[in-house]
């Protein structure tokens, strides 16, 4: 691990004013703010991530959770994963959100992450994470070993030529589908950005994956009020049943009136370059029956763009069940 | 003669304190053959020694940390994670170092009485936290519940997880749990018993959560 100085800022504007000083607010950043640590110290460690300093954002009053004025729900940057999966308004109001995280790492890890860490995961490629190796997103211009070499858990969705590195959370994926809003506080001032504008999809600039500048601190993220008899749920498949990364996931947030669909949020995980809201299974849930030729065409819809890399293209297939099984269950309740 | 053997043996001659004291004059002896390189080596087996007096460690800033209810006065490299304070410069060895990465457990600790993985946290974030680490849980006079219970069940084989297991369960007592074995299970996955203990470890958690 490469040194550097750790700092404790007083309050959001200190850190805001310290963060302001980095070149970048992504890959290569020579300030990093420190939530849990699960990421970024792993990642240092391996001397991906190598800031000279790094802020302790961990005492700033940023870890409340609490009502809107709307009666939607205002996360705090700084909450554990573990304080929001077990917020009862959260499980009563918001299932798939907790489902999501209670899936995702372990007890341990959920205690430490934070809700902005969190967004802010980054990938599990192991090309990223081998600092020896070539790799675009760490070091833009050497190349994409993955394309050619171990690409099994990568992304069929949003990949481009220069990376087919997956978004590994599964928090992202149910934020996406409940329509999260990002709260940021900046040297330009506060700003809020809908949850499906903060994640870039890699282009030819994979080294940047959200739209965070210099000095942007994430102080809460906000969902929308509940909606009333939503059904809701979040799948995900692994090749082992717990603490694993996901192959493929879905969460589900389905509202019925009729016995039909009259509004569908899908999004998908394991699969994206970034959390994969999904408009074209969207588009063939809303105003059908709620069958299984529905959910069909909705997981066909979802994955008619994906593109398979050398060792993934079951994941099409995964992805598709994933979502159609979903879908099955959410109603079947 | 069994006499002689036992004059020759130390007072108290635990597997720890053999390997706590030659690992002591190992470094001390390759200090002084190779001074330059292990001069920080040396000063961390001094803070260890002392429990924390000064060091000469480069860029080393002060931090109290409160260990099983004991205030540890230390100069630390910022880069010191919560487990290698804990292991090398506090000297509780108990906590073991894994993967240190995060993905097997052996290193869980409490802070503010909640289950962390001490090897992706930076002693620095921790001044005036409560840690607990196995060793403060219970005494061999004493156990606490649970590693009675790892005894009863036999829930180990090569011990080297076991005191991460064993934090991570007891902290699972109060955690939303549901009654049944899967549940354990699947609260209890960032463990990993390369042995292969699984069975007798959750028979151990049940057994405490039984009797509770």
């Amino acid at each position: 691990m490469h040194t550097f100085e750790f700092i404790r800022p007083a309050d959001p504007a200190a850190a805001i004013a310290a963060a302001a000083q980095s070149k970048t607010a992504q890959q290569g950043a020579d300030v990093r703010f420190m939530g849990g640590g699960t990421t970024l110290i792993d990642l240092m460690k391996l001397n991906v991530e190598t800031p000279a300093r790094v802020l302790d954002i961990n005492r700033l009053p940023l870890d409340k959770i609490e009502l809107t004025p709307d009666g939607g729900l205002k996360i705090g940057a700084t909450l554990r994963n573990s304080d929001l999966a077990y917020d009862l308004r959260v499980q009563r109001d918001y299932p798939v959100l907790s489902q999501a995280i209670l899936q995702g790492a372990s007890a341990q890890i959920r205690n430490m992450a934070t809700v902005a860490g969190n967004l802010l995961q980054r990938t599990r490629c192991v090309y990223f994470r081998d600092a020896a190796m070539p790799c675009n997103k760490r070091e833009p211009g050497t190349g994409c070993p993955a394309i050619t070499g171990h690409n099994r858990t990568l992304a069929i969705l949003g990949a481009s030529e220069h990376c087919i590195a997956t978004n590994p959370s599964d928090m992202c994926v149910a934020l996406a589908a409940l329509e999260a809003t990002i709260h940021i506080q900046g040297p330009k001032g506060p700003h809020a950005i809908p949850f499906g504008d903060f994640h870039l999809l890699p282009g030819n600039t994979p080294h940047r994956e959200t739209v965070l500048e210099p000095g942007d601190l994430i102080t809460h993220v906000t969902l929308p009020p509940p909606i009333g008899g939503s059904k809701q749920i979040y799948l995900k498949l692994r090749d082992r049943a717990s603490y694993e990364f996901a192959l493929a996931s879905a969460a589900v947030v389905l509202t019925i009136a009729n016995g039909k669909i009259a509004r569908a949020r899908i999004a998908l995980g394991g699969v994206g370059t970034r959390p994969w809201r999904s408009p074209e299974a969207e588009a063939a849930l809303t105003g059908r029956p709620v069958n299984d030729a529905t959910f069909g065409q909705a997981a066909e819809a979802a994955l008619r763009g994906a593109k398979p890399q050398s060792e993934n293209a079951f994941k099409i297939e995964l992805a598709k069940r994933c979502l159609t099984h979903a879908l099955r269950t959410a109603t079947a309740s | 003669m069994p006499s002689d053997n036992q004059q020759s043996c130390p007072p108290d001659p635990t597997r720890r304190k053999f390997l706590l004291t030659t690992g002591s004059s190992v470094a001390a002896s390759l200090a002084a053959t190779y001074v330059p390189a292990f001069a920080n080596n040396a000063a961390v087996e001094s803070a260890a020694a002392s429990s924390g007096a000064g060091s000469n460690i480069e860029g080393a800033v002060p931090i109290t940390l409160r260990i099983n209810g004991k205030d540890h006065e230390l100069r630390i490299d910022p880069r010191t994670t919560l487990l290698d304070c804990i292991r090398e410069t506090v000297a509780l060895t108990g906590t073991k170092k894994g993967c240190d990465h995060g993905q097997c457990g052996a290193c869980t600790v409490h802070v503010n009485g909640k289950r962390v993985l001490s090897c992706l946290n930076l002693a620095l974030m921790h001044d005036g936290h409560e840690i607990t680490t196995i060793e403060g849980l219970g005494t061999p006079d004493a156990l606490h519940p649970m590693q009675k219970a790892f005894l009863d069940c036999d829930g180990y084989q090569c011990g080297y997880c076991t005191s991460g297991q064993i934090m991570s369960a007891v902290a699972l007592l109060k955690e939303p749990c549901g009654p049944d074995d899967v549940s354990v299970k699947e609260l209890m996955s960032g463990n990993i018993c390369r042995c292969g203990a699984y069975a007798n470890i959750v028979a151990a958690i049940q057994q405490v959560r039984k009797n509770a």
